[in-house]
């Protein structure tokens, strides 16, 4: 951390947004995280995606649980909307914002130990009922805030800094959220903001479930030789499925590519995605074949990032619920008290 | 690109723009942090060190520093470090105690030199305290040169010029007075062991227009009047005053005649405002008493009446370009201008005059009459002759007259050892490490946007009364704490290791102005277009250190890091430190000296 704030200077000749925003217009105030955190870059990641989007601020809703990754919001957007929850309740208050105002877009900001131990209900509820969000786990194994014990998704064998292995087995939040039926699921790492800028773009244009979960290596705890989530290690085992090109709505696509090396993704929203094939064979909407795919890299020891999933006709919860498409949170008197004759119809059509 | 040398002292140089700008390479961020501390004893001797005058300097420099400090480039206006300067001199204790002593033996060689002006007096300085026999000789019967004959004495007064040279008179130096050289040939045949000439340019350049000898009485030579004011001569002028000429002396011309009687006083240029050859702020002073600038009009004639001078009529002009870029002035086809007038200052230029030196002892000189000077080493053609100050290119301003002083030293001082005067000292560079702790670190680094401060002035009107009396009064304790908080210590640098760095990007996402990034390495154009932020400046340095794990480069675009030191502060394993650079050019003496071996 420091205790200097960040000088209001900024470079004289920065791009500007189509609102006239530079990237520093996202930014909230300095972080108290320690010097290197893999938190940052992701945060530095949110802001540069939210900046390229040309997203207005007060049309995001920022929500978060307890834990290092759950402090992660006061540093960017800081003109959006926050909700700083309860540990590992993240999930609720996000369905229930979702559900009066489904107009903003949501970012749910957790860790492993808010999403994986304390809230992993909450997780996986959120996610079978599709609620339209992005739900990004900041993951680095341990649990930074109380000095570095192993989480729930640190890796059975993977070594703490003072030498102790991990007997447990872990959670891989990615499969699960396969299984649970994500419309959008994708893993990353803080240290390549090449793949995880674009991804996170792809997520906020993604209309149903999008998870994201980034390893993010904790400096102070779980940066060193026998962890799994150490730069170094993720560097080595990288295995990435693709490379992404977000596009915004009805841009042509300018990047020429190689005959039959690109798949192109349409969204709903009308934006592309891109995807440059690393790996042969990789059905990026074959969920089952997906998890085989995970598992079997897990099983090697290998880390499997990209855009792993993506349906190509999601749905989201106000869909599955049949609700206006007015936000609640605007609906008048007079559409929630349609008055006698409406309800005598209602009653009408139960007898 | 190849990794950056940071051993290599240039490196860091340039990235301290002021010191890089000024041409003795004062080290400026170190003296303002002294300031601030409230050292300005030890800010002054910084400053007597590289530029030897500071309190005239502060007052008076030309101030190439400013306008290349960083501030340009991320705020409107520079530090105010001429004027932070006069602080160190104004609030000093004394510092005779710590001024060089007299040299206790001499060491038998003889150096004249020519003219008592800044470039003569650094080189008595260099030289004195080796054990050189030093003699200054000038027509006036007081050192000083120009800094004492034409700057006015409410821009700098007698007692700053009086205390300057004199510290430099006490090592030694011998000054003799009301002694002009007339002949350069006959100096040399008494022997000396080197002759320096800083004798200026002494010959202000005339008009040659119609009227101009008839009205004689009332027309006067910029620089000559000026030093005619100066030593008491002329106490009068007319009530209207026309001042001809853009440059700092026509700016003197008019703020002078401005309190010798001068009520209507006008100065008129032949080229535009903005290209005026006056430094911005002296035009801004001469405008602040009043005194209205005419651009674009060219004098044609003067205009007498029974033999006295009446007017002056100009014609007026327009500036037109070539397809070479050349500057043209051509007659806008406006009817002329006439501007009554008493009295007429001319001060539309400065030439050398060598009229005592014979052109048959060895000194050749160029076709523009300056004789031919290596900019290195101030040697003429003449193996024991040197030349500095505005006698050796013509007119330029104090601090380089201030450089070459040191560079002709430099010179004399291997010429008397017998050494090769082309072979040149590096200068003495330091760098370390301003880490004091966790978050702690020696210098201020918290930066923010904040204006120049402005110097307070005495009241006009009773600044115009009086010739003597300074118009800046400098700024006080308070104010120069305020502005020394401006300066972004340009010369704590940003050095990176790249064994230590883990490629966390912590460094990339905490830089407010977006100058690190970690990318392939290439040639420096397309290096350029591949960074965090654009980067524009080509004349400020990439800094590269390849070879990363990831097998990618660190590149810092130096130009407009504010040295916040916030990368510093954000990286988890020391790679990037802020260290302090420290650089003094190296003067005359031992450690201009090639190492010799010893006898043992």
């Amino acid at each position: 951390m420091t205790y200097l704030a960040k000088p209001k200077f900024h470079h004289p000749n920065l791009p500007k947004n189509s609102l006239g925003y530079t990237h520093r217009d996202y930014e909230g105030s300095v972080s108290t995280l320690c010097a290197g955190c893999g938190h940052d870059s992701i945060t530095a990641s949110i802001i540069q995606a939210c900046f390229e989007l040309a997203i207005e601020p007060h049309r995001v809703a920022k929500i978060s649980g307890i834990g290092c990754s759950s402090k992660t919001p006061t540093y960017f957007l800081g003109n959006s909307h926050g909700f700083n929850s309860v540990h590992g309740r993240m999930p609720s208050v996000l369905t229930g914002a979702n559900l009066a105002n489904r107009d903003l877009i949501y970012l749910g900001v957790s860790g492993d130990g808010d999403s994986a131990s304390i809230g992993l209900g909450q997780f996986a509820h959120c996610l079978r009922r599709a609620v339209n969000m992005v739900y990004i786990v900041e993951n680095n194994g341990v649990y930074g805030l109380t000095k570095g014990q192993f989480s729930a998704t640190a890796d059975r064998g993977s070594k703490s800094k003072r030498g102790v292995t991990n007997t447990d087995n872990s959670i891989d939040l990615v499969a699960m959220a396969l299984q649970l039926g994500a419309s959008f699921v994708a893993r990353s790492f803080s240290g390549d903001k090449q793949q995880l800028v674009p991804v996170i773009k792809a997520a906020i244009a993604h209309r149903g479930a999008a998870f994201i979960d980034v390893i993010s290596p904790c400096i102070a705890f779980n940066n060193h030789a026998g962890s799994t989530k150490s730069f170094d290690f993720v560097r080595e085992h990288n295995e990435a499925v693709n490379r992404l090109d977000f596009m915004a709505s009805r841009m042509p696509i300018e990047v020429k590519y190689e005959p039959g090396t690109v798949e192109v993704v349409e969204q709903h929203d009308g934006s592309r995605l891109a995807l440059r094939k690393l790996a042969a064979d990789y059905d990026v909407h074959d969920r089952t074949a997906a998890l085989g795919f995970l598992q079997h890299h897990a099983a090697k020891g290998q880390v499997v990032t990209g855009l792993l999933y993506v349906d190509r006709e999601p749905e989201d919860l106000h869909a599955h619920l049949h609700t206006v498409e007015t936000p609640l949170n605007v609906l008048s008197e007079k559409e929630l008290c349609p008055g006698q004759a409406a309800l005598e119809a209602i009653n009408a059509s139960l007898r | 690109m190849k990794n950056t040398d940071i051993a290599a002292p240039e490196y860091f140089h340039k990235v301290v723009d002021c010191q890089w700008a000024c041409p003795a390479h004062t080290p400026v961020p170190e003296y303002i942090r002294l300031i601030a501390a409230g050292r300005y004893s030890d800010a002054y001797m910084i400053n007597w060190r590289s530029n030897v005058f500071p309190g005239v300097l502060g007052r008076t420099c030309d101030r190439p520093c400013e306008p290349a400090c960083r501030r340009v480039r991320v705020e409107k206006e520079p530090v105010a470090i001429c004027r932070l300067k006069r602080v160190a001199a104004d609030y000093k204790d004394d510092v005779r105690e710590r001024m060089p002593k007299p040299a206790a033996r001499k060491n038998g060689k003889r150096v004249a030199l020519i003219g008592a002006g800044p470039a003569s007096l650094t080189v008595a300085r260099d030289l004195a305290p080796l054990g050189y026999q030093c003699v200054v000789f000038d027509g006036d019967s007081k050192p000083g040169g120009m800094i004492r004959t034409q700057i006015p004495k409410f821009r700098l007064p007698e007692s700053v010029i009086d205390e300057e040279c004199n510290y430099i008179l006490d090592l030694g130096v011998e000054f003799r007075g009301g002694h002009r050289i007339d002949s350069l040939k006959a100096l040399l045949a008494e022997g000396w062991d080197a002759v320096f000439v800083g004798s200026g340019a002494p010959r202000g350049r005339d008009l040659d227009i119609p009227g101009r000898q008839e009205a004689a009485a009332n027309i006067h030579i910029g620089i000559d009047w000026l030093s005619s004011v100066s030593f008491g001569h002329t106490t009068k002028i007319g009530k209207r005053v026309l001042v001809l000429g853009g440059g700092n002396t026509a700016m003197d011309c008019c703020r002078s005649a401005r309190r010798l009687g001068g009520e209507d006083v006008k100065v008129v240029v032949r080229s535009g405002f903005d290209e005026m050859k006056a430094s911005p702020w002296e035009k801004e002073d001469a405008q602040h008493e009043g005194i209205p600038i005419f651009n674009y009009m060219v004098p044609k004639e003067c205009l007498l009446e029974n033999g006295r001078l009446v007017g002056m009529r100009f014609e007026i002009v327009q500036a037109e370009y070539d397809a070479r870029g050349r500057r043209k002035l051509v007659p806008t086809g406006e009817p002329d201008l006439d501007f009554p007038c008493d009295d007429v200052l001319v001060a539309v230029g400065q030439e050398n005059a060598f009229p005592w030196i014979e052109r048959d002892i060895g000194i050749e000189f160029n076709d523009w009459g300056l004789p031919v000077v290596d900019e290195k080493t101030m040697a003429s053609t003449h193996r024991q002759v040197f030349f500095g100050g505005d006698a050796a290119f013509g007119p330029k301003n104090i601090i380089w007259a201030v450089a070459h002083g040191h560079e002709a030293a430099v010179s004399i001082d291997k010429l008397c050892n017998g050494e090769d005067i082309k072979d040149r000292p590096q200068p003495a560079v330091a760098l370390m490490s301003q880490k004091m702790g966790i978050h702690e670190w020696s210098y201020k680094n918290e930066v923010m946007p904040d204006h120049r401060y402005k110097v307070p002035l005495r009241d006009k009107l009773v600044a115009l009364k009086d010739i003597k009396a300074e118009v800046e009064l400098g700024f006080d304790e308070r104010l120069a704490l305020q502005e020394a908080g401006r300066c972004l210590n340009c010369d704590v640098q940003t050095v990176f290791t790249t064994s230590l760095c883990i490629e966390c990007d912590a460094c990339v996402d905490i830089c407010p102005m977006d100058c690190i990034s970690f990318t392939q390495n290439g040639e420096e154009a397309d290096l350029r277009t591949r960074l965090h932020a654009p980067s524009p400046n080509l004349s400020q340095a990439l800094y590269v250190q390849d070879g990363l794990k990831t097998g990618r480069a660190m590149v810092k675009d130096e130009d407009v890091c504010l040295h916040c030191g916030l990368c510093a502060e954000r990286c988890p394993t020391g790679a990037w430190d802020m260290q302090k650079f420290f650089l003094e050019m190296t003067h005359a003496g031992n450690s201009c000296r090639p190492p010799r071996r010893s006898a043992a």
